[in-house]
């Protein structure tokens, strides 16, 4: 675990001093993306991407406060999204069937509900042990749920999935939940209020605690709480903001199938928070963004996204284990200390050196992707075929002038991360 | 009546018997020294007490009350606390919320998670003070981590303390620091413990003379001798057996 240990001294000391103007600053300007994105992007695809976004960011900051806050490696955090998912989309089965004046926009609840109480049910023996095996113990339960999942086919409806209908019961706030643009309403207050709430949670006395569990677990009992007891708490917690989430998938896509339980939503949500940065709160809503979006606009141009991903990943536990949200307190940092035009030479060759590796080993995998059946990679006013040797000695000139370049900034740069590609 | 009192207390791992039957009274109130050769079974004695691990036999009584057997959160909530040789305190968290940490429990809040911590004022007012008491004001926005050696067992302290813990064991608090360092350790060790109940752990002699009331010395996880400076100076069991030369 030392790349989770390097990633999470990035966690600056809370500043318990800090101005109110300073602490709500951030939350207008999120409600105030979240009010301007229907308007920036209208399309029906902006929308879609917008929503997946979303559900993911509540997700993925669920994540971190399992990770992040309680130093808990979990590698079953599918379970409790999944979970909360079928339970709401139940309700809304039910809704429908028996004419329940419940109003779909609730159902977030529903999912909070079911992932708070999966996570103390199955939380409890999960949370006896810490560390590695904890980790194990989150794989199995995970393995566990996903194969239970297609086992039970009238809870989790077997392949086929649960359908569900989100035009039933009573409107709230006059939403209508038919269109994707009104979904995007439902999506933006639940994002909004789940980060606020888990936002407050790390500042309860409970969220400091885990904290100093995640800090030195050992030291926890001598000061009289029980660190296990503390881990368990939090679990429950992310477990059941997890499960809102899970809710929010449930409306959105009015369909679930017990894949969500998988290692590969696990996997994901695991990869969102560290990209984005497990040592800051907005980490994982950074990391979210960019996971959705590489999905679902990278797709589009090549079959090779996940492996993209799998490099940007490995890229950054090795380069920048604090995660996109270090860098941005680099910036940050060097624009309050005043000395970022300094600096800023540093950055650009480092993103210029970052850049020219990323060009190498992307113009390289899809040749490599083209190989098998043939097609050519057309791009800049050059035509490159698998089968000529110009495309390949390209690929390698780039990945060496890259990886070359990188080797010279890193090994200079000893003054602090300011060699770091950013 | 004691405050502590350990009584008949056997610690054996495996076929080694460490703590070989250790009975000890520290009235409230005293400044009580553990000394002894590396090796005697000092930090096993610690960690019996403070329920860092249970005893083989024997019990260890709080104020009266049995806590052996009982974890160590449970014993510290009782109003027994202990610090550690090596140092042990949250490295990423600011010396302020270090504190904050410690205090919470005495002040009645659980695993409270329906209020704001900043907002504990209680909590604030007793954090100022344990960090003005330890001289960490200048410090108290700064990670744990990145303190001086001294200040960190500063903080080791006032971890310990904060929670106003009425039996206080420090393991060998002045280990590694400079004569300057030692002094002021001490004066703090002072300052903290009045009107509480002290067991110490401390290799440096000049220390252990020089703040206890009475000297306890361990050998071979048994105590050979138990009293005043002056009676274990002159003890001749003790000169044989540990401090020969030392205090001559």
């Amino acid at each position: 675990m030392t790349a989770i240990d390097r990633a999470l001294p990035a966690m600056r000391p809370v500043g318990v001093r800090s101005s109110p103007l300073a602490a709500v600053a951030p939350w207008l300007l999120g409600a105030a993306i979240l009010l301007a994105l229907p308007f920036v992007f209208p399309s029906r695809t902006g929308f879609t991407i917008m929503n997946a976004i979303g559900i993911n960011v509540v997700f993925a900051l669920s994540y971190n406060m399992l990770l992040g806050q309680g130093g808990m490696l979990s590698f079953g955090h599918a379970v409790w999204f999944g979970l909360g998912g079928f339970a709401a989309m139940h309700m809304m089965v039910a809704i429908d069937k028996l004419a329940l004046p419940v109003p779909v926009f609730l159902l977030p609840l529903v999912g909070f509900a079911a992932g708070l109480l999966a996570g103390a049910v199955l939380g409890w023996p999960i949370c006896r042990r810490a560390g590695t095996p904890f980790a194990m113990i989150t794989l199995g339960i995970g393995e566990l749920i996903a194969a239970a999942g297609l086992m039970f086919v009238t809870v989790f409806g077997g392949e086929e999935g649960i359908k569900g209908d989100r035009v039933v019961g009573p409107m709230l706030f006059g939403l209508d939940l038919g269109p994707q643009g009104g979904v995007y309403w439902f999506i933006a207050f639940w994002v909004f209020a789940a980060a606020l709430a888990m936002w407050a949670f790390t500042r309860t006395p409970l969220g400091r605690l885990s904290l100093a569990v995640r800090d030195n677990p050992d030291r926890v009992p001598f000061i009289g709480y029980d660190p296990q007891r503390v881990r368990y708490l939090v679990f429950m917690v992310a477990s059941g903001f997890a499960g809102l989430a899970g809710g929010m998938a449930a409306v959105n896509y009015e369909i679930l199938t017990p894949q969500i339980f998988g290692a590969l939503t696990s996997g994901n949500v695991l990869l969102m928070a560290f990209i984005g940065g497990l040592g800051a709160f907005y980490g994982p809503i950074l990391g979210a963004v960019l996971i959705v979006l590489m999905q679902s606009m990278l797709s589009d141009y090549t079959e090779g996204w996940q492996l993209y991903v799998g490099l940007l990943f490995m890229g950054l536990v090795m380069f920048a284990p604090g995660g996109l949200a270090s860098m941005v307190e680099g910036g940050a940092r060097a624009v309050r200390r005043g000395d970022w035009r300094e600096r800023a030479p540093a950055w650009a060759s480092g993103a210029l050196a970052f850049a020219v590796l990323a060009a190498g080993i992307v113009l390289l995998v899809e040749l490599a992707f083209r190989a098998h059946g043939g097609g050519a990679l057309r791009l800049a006013g050059l035509t490159l075929r698998p089968g000529d040797a110009m495309g390949w000695i390209i690929g390698i000139a780039l990945v060496s002038l890259g990886a070359g370049l990188l080797r010279l900034l890193t090994r200079r740069g000893h003054d602090g991360d300011t060699a770091r590609p950013a | 009546m004691s405050d502590l009192e350990l009584r008949a207390l056997r610690k054996s791992f495996g076929s080694a018997d460490i703590i070989r039957g250790v009975d000890l009274a520290v009235p409230a109130g005293e400044r009580h020294a553990v000394i002894g050769p590396n090796g005697a079974g000092k930090s096993t004695l610690f960690n019996l007490i403070s329920g860092a691990f249970p005893p083989t036999s024997g019990e260890v009584m709080l104020g009266g009350e049995r806590i052996s057997g009982r974890p160590p959160y449970e014993i510290n909530r009782r109003g027994l606390s202990r610090s550690f040789q090596v140092t042990n305190i949250f490295h990423n968290m600011s010396v302020y919320e270090n504190l904050r940490c410690a205090v919470l429990w005495s002040l009645g809040y659980r695993y409270t998670l329906w209020r704001s911590a900043a907002a504990l004022k209680d909590a604030a007012e007793r954090s100022r003070e344990v960090l003005h008491l330890i001289g960490l004001d200048h410090a108290r926005e700064t990670p744990a981590g990145l303190l001086s050696y001294a200040d960190q067992r500063a903080l080791e302290i006032g971890v310990t303390i904060a929670g106003g813990a009425r039996v206080i064991l420090l393991d060998e608090p002045t280990a590694g620091m400079s004569r300057a360092e030692t002094d002021r350790a001490v004066d703090l060790i002072r300052r903290v413990t009045e009107g509480r109940t002290l067991l110490i752990v401390e290799h440096d002699m000049g220390v252990v003379f020089g703040l206890a009331d009475r000297i306890s010395v361990l050998v071979y996880g048994e105590v050979i001798a138990t009293g005043t400076p002056a009676e274990i100076r002159g003890d001749p069991r003790v000169r044989e057996a540990y401090l020969g030369e030392e205090a001559a």
